[in-house]
């Protein structure tokens, strides 16, 4: 167990794991968000109140998951790197955030394109949507945090406090449409009780929030690599490694 | 159900599938540029460990 730990944090050992699994996610990532497409688009029927247009979900409820995923994934990395100064941590913190970026930004988009038929209005400033739009903001100071600082090693730390410290903004994001008066609508699956859908409306939805998550991972093993690399001064497995 | 039916979808298509092309936008751009992001730091490791080299 311990050297299994132990190799976790070796940069090479990383390093050639990721460069191996990458296919091995990339591949069932995109068969799982095909399957899903086909049955939110075509199997799933229309839904009573919204018709055709909640169809909307199997983009927007995935991409708002991996928004907020992601986030804690980069936080609890940036952590380990603070506390036990595991380089590859911080290299998974800074290979995240982009992708994370990305995903809350399709959140949000998709989500405007959904609330004009829907509410009317292409945005509010709703506790909702406001505090999705200050996870983006997070992303993006941390990723403006890094390239500010030219030294890996300080940037690294400097990142994972913000990184740590802008955690709390998960809790709000998921309890926003409890705590105040929102036009969001509640959560659909991740109640504690029987999600408020039915079988064949959900089973899509799972699918695809499946296929984002292992196509995050995917990213990240190649993001990784980039960002171990970039940390490697004169290793002699770096060597080795460029020169295949 | 036919081809036309379909990309209507009840009126929302205007809204659903720039919101479908939107997300498989972001889902491609981001492998583009997580691989680009792998070349140019193999790239760039290779040429300090040339540099190096050629000082000492």
């Amino acid at each position: 167990m311990w050297t299994w730990f132990h190799r976790l944090g070796s940069p090479p050992h990383v390093y050639r794991i990721a460069a191996r699994l990458t296919p091995w996610l990339a591949w069932p990532a995109a068969a799982l968000i095909v399957i899903a497409l086909y049955g939110g688009l075509v199997m799933a029927p229309a839904d009573a109140q919204q018709g055709e247009g909640f169809r909307m979900l199997y983009v927007h409820a995935p991409s708002a998951w991996m928004s907020m995923f992601i986030y804690g994934n980069m936080a609890i990395a940036a952590a380990v790197g603070l506390i036990w100064r595991i380089k590859v941590a911080h290299a998974v913190a800074a290979a995240s955030a982009p992708v994370g970026a990305w995903f809350t930004f399709a959140a949000l988009a998709t989500g405007s394109l959904w609330g004009k038929p829907m509410w009317g209005t292409w945005w509010v400033w709703d506790a909702r949507l406001t505090s999705e739009l200050i996870l983006l903001f997070l992303y993006l100071g941390y990723m403006a945090l890094r390239t500010s600082i030219e030294e890996p090693q300080r940037a690294d730390r400097a990142s994972a406090v913000l990184a740590v410290v802008g955690v709390v903004n998960l809790p709000i994001i998921h309890y926003s449409v409890y705590w105040w008066n929102t036009l969001h609508q509640g959560a659909t699956i991740t109640k504690l009780d029987k999600p408020s859908i039915s079988g064949d409306m959900l089973w899509p939805l799972l699918v695809m929030i499946a296929g984002f998550t292992v196509y995050y991972a995917a990213v990240l093993c190649v993001r990784v690599r980039a960002e171990v690399i970039r940390r490697e001064r004169n290793a002699s497995w770096l060597r080795e490694e460029l020169a295949t | 159900m036919n081809v036309q039916t379909f990309l209507h979808m009840g009126g929302y298509g205007m809204y659903l599938w720039p919101a479908f092309c939107l997300t498989l936008f972001v889902l491609l751009f981001n492998i583009w540029s997580a691989r680009r992001a792998l070349k140019e730091a193999r790239a760039a490791a290779t040429r300090r460990l040339q540099m190096e080299d050629n000082r000492s």
